[in-house]
């Protein structure tokens, strides 16, 4: 259809540069993976030889490591806390101090990260020396900062799931003799956890990506993949980095086909058999 | 739940031979003793009342929904609460299954007192407006959930979800989830599902709101069968004074959370104590009035120049001020001035008229400028009073056709 003149051929360019803008750097960074020169920006053959320094590069395979452990266990916690969050602002009625808690709740949506940072590291060395515990800082620390982040999150996107259901469906439960701790499992949880996936999903992203809050409350033996990156980049690109790239882009690729997948299948739960 | 006669029992599911629902309606073709002996225990002083519901408040936020409230209701009753948006009808439903704590009052049903016993404790359940049928279980999941939830065995469970849905109907859909049936077919699986459990009351919060006409029509006289045939006390709360008429045995009419009526469907159309009640029930004429010193009989009106004729009841107090309400298809036109003792007559000229096929409506507007809706049956092909518009004509009505209100 044409619109203020508009044909569908400057519409058409136009969202060809957007997705340019957007996806030829990377496409750019996995292509210079396969490149033999050991300068970044030089093309001198196709070469599979990054990968294998990639493979041979402990510190790298380590930070990938601890970072996938902490991104799940954060990412399990916020659900398992943001999901609890969500309950009590839905469900509980009007509590004291129901405002004052969902808004603490959501705080940390708008909190500037290095603030978040910098005031957990102040938490941790004071209660180090308050009550000994956490000693030093290392993975329980990110964990526990990115737990206190994510949360809030998984929080937002349960609680939009749990506004728009249908709270005739719990009490249809409870009128056919369904006691209230039953309703929860029988009816609220299979129903909202489509939301949760996606809220697990987003928290174990945002732990994963965290750059500046885990700089703040990481220690010396802990540093995560972002962390390993940022620092390598900053003596200089090696072609290992441009590997390690196209590696993430391809597993976040297929972590989002599965979850699609699953989430689709979720949908169909309430169609079909 | 007694399991005692196995299934040798008679399946309560299936119309018994038994006169064990005895209704006052005259669908009961099958069965003349209803007609011999009508179902009207409302009337006899010594019935147990089945739900005795005692001064009964709810308050929100100094807000009354409502207001101390007292009913009785007995045993195999259809009956409706009816009243318009925001009167406190589903408040009271809610009161009934436990949803809601009263601020006062109390609820018992067969001779137990419901107070602070939870939904999941009371022999009520309820078919809710929006269905609330589980997306996530498969349409006999749902039947059995209740009877999953009482604990009882999977061949019982299975043999009366089929005996359920094939009473609604639904048994070719057992294995369906809800997104794949129609809103009328919902509507059947939670009333399966409500009716599961064998509840001694059945509640149902605007049960025929959602549907579209015709499948209103079928669904209503089906729901009239299910309840003649399982003989389960309902408690229908609607908004819609036709569906309580064609429904109830009774009706209790609600206003800003109190009942301004209670009584039959013909009691609540043809004797209307209050001008809200007259009103909501269908279209009607009101005459502004006062009552002749001298003849309680005649009403002296204003408004449309002639005294009115008609019988106020023995012992009414009869206020200056008063209304008249005749129903417009009391009122017979014609083009000769009737005579006889006791009628109303009014002259007037048709100004507006509307054929609907079965009836006609006319708006007539009296002499003294009075604007009368008359409504009258088609009974033949070419009515013998084939009326124009601006015709003159007489409008008449016999005494015993005119409701004396008085507030």
């Amino acid at each position: 259809m044409r619109r203020g003149g508009r044909s569908p051929t400057f519409l058409f360019s136009c969202l060809c540069f957007g997705f340019a803008f957007l996806y030829v750097p990377i496409l750019v960074m996995i292509a210079y993976s396969f490149n033999d020169s050991r300068l970044v920006s030089v093309w001198t053959g196709f070469s599979l030889r990054w990968y294998g320094a990639l493979w041979e590069n402990e510190q790298i395979i380590d930070a990938a490591g601890l970072s996938l452990r902490i991104a799940f266990v954060s990412a399990t916690l916020a659900t398992a806390l943001g999901t609890l969050a969500a309950l009590a602002i839905t469900r509980m009625g009007r509590f004291r101090g129901r405002t004052l808690f969902s808004g603490m709740l959501a705080a940390p949506l708008v909190m500037p990260e290095v603030i978040t940072g910098l005031s957990l590291l102040m938490l941790f060395v004071s209660l180090e020396g308050m009550v000994g515990w956490p000693s030093g800082r290392g993975a329980d620390t990110i964990t526990i900062a990115h737990i206190t982040f994510s949360m809030a999150y998984v929080a937002v996107v349960v609680q939009a799931r749990l506004t728009a259901m249908d709270r005739a469906l719990e009490e249809a439960a409870m009128d056919l003799g369904c006691r209230p701790m039953g309703v929860t499992f029988d009816i609220i949880l299979p129903l909202i956890a489509p939301a949760m996936l996606s809220g697990w999903l987003l928290a174990f992203t945002l732990s994963l990506d965290d750059l500046v809050i885990a700089s703040f409350v990481s220690g010396p033996e802990s540093s995560t993949l972002p962390m390993v990156i940022y620092s390598k980049v900053r003596l200089g690109i090696t072609p290992d980095v441009n590997a390690l790239a196209a590696v993430i882009v391809a597993i976040v690729g297929i972590g989002v086909a599965v979850a699609g997948w699953l989430m689709a299948r979720m949908a169909r739960a309430g169609r079909l058999d | 739940m007694t399991e005692a006669g196995g299934k040798a029992s008679i399946n309560p599911w299936v119309p018994s031979a038994g006169p064990r629902t005895a209704h006052h309606r005259s669908r009961s073709d099958n069965r003349p003793a209803a007609r011999l002996s009508p179902f009207v225990p409302w009337e006899d002083p010594t019935a147990e009342p089945f739900i005795r519901i005692e001064n009964l408040s709810k308050t929100f936020d100094g807000f009354a929904a409502v207001d101390g409230v007292s009913l009785d209701i007995f045993q195999g009753e259809l009956f409706a609460i009816l009243g318009g948006s925001g009167c406190g009808k589903s408040t009271l439903l809610r009161l009934l299954a436990g949803f809601e704590t009263p601020t006062a009052g109390e609820v018992v049903i067969d001779g137990a007192n419901m107070a602070g016993r939870p939904p999941y404790e009371r022999p009520t359940n309820m078919m809710f407006q929006s269905y609330a049928v589980f997306p996530h279980y498969t349409v006999a999941d749902n039947v059995a959930y209740g009877l999953r939830k009482e604990g009882l065995g999977k061949t019982e469970i299975k043999e009366r979800v089929t005996e359920l849905l094939e009473l609604v109907q639904m048994q070719d859909f057992a294995r369906r989830k809800p997104r794949q049936l129609s809103g009328g077919q919902q509507q059947r699986v939670a009333l399966a599902r409500a009716l599961a459990k064998r509840p001694k009351v059945l509640l149902l919060d605007e049960p025929l709101a959602a549907l579209d006409r015709n499948l209103r029509e079928r669904t209503q006289f089906e729901l009239m069968n299910i309840q003649d045939r399982l003989g389960i006390t309902f408690i229908v709360v609607t908004h819609d004074q036709e569906e309580a008429m064609t429904l109830a045995t009774r009706i209790a009419v609600m206003d800003a959370g109190r009942f301004v009526q209670i009584g039959t469907p013909t009691e609540i159309y043809e004797y209307p104590n209050s001008r809200f009640v007259a009103d909501f029930f269908g279209a009607i004429n009101l005459f502004e009035g006062r009552a002749d010193a001298g003849d309680p009989g005649r009403i002296i009106c204003a408004e449309t120049g002639v005294p009115i004729h008609a019988e106020p009841t023995a012992g009414q107090a009869l206020p200056d001020l008063l209304f008249v309400a005749v129903r417009p298809e009391k009122i017979r036109l014609s083009r000769e001035a009737p005579a006889g003792e006791g009628v109303t007559v009014m002259h007037g000229t048709v100004e507006d008229l509307a054929y609907y096929g079965n009836h006609s409506v006319y708006r007539v507007r009296t002499d003294q400028g009075k604007l009368v809706q008359v409504s009258s049956q088609n009974a033949h092909r070419s009515a013998e009073l084939a009326l124009e518009w601006d015709e003159p004509i007489h409008l008449s009505w016999p005494r015993d056709c005119s409701v004396v209100l008085t507030q």
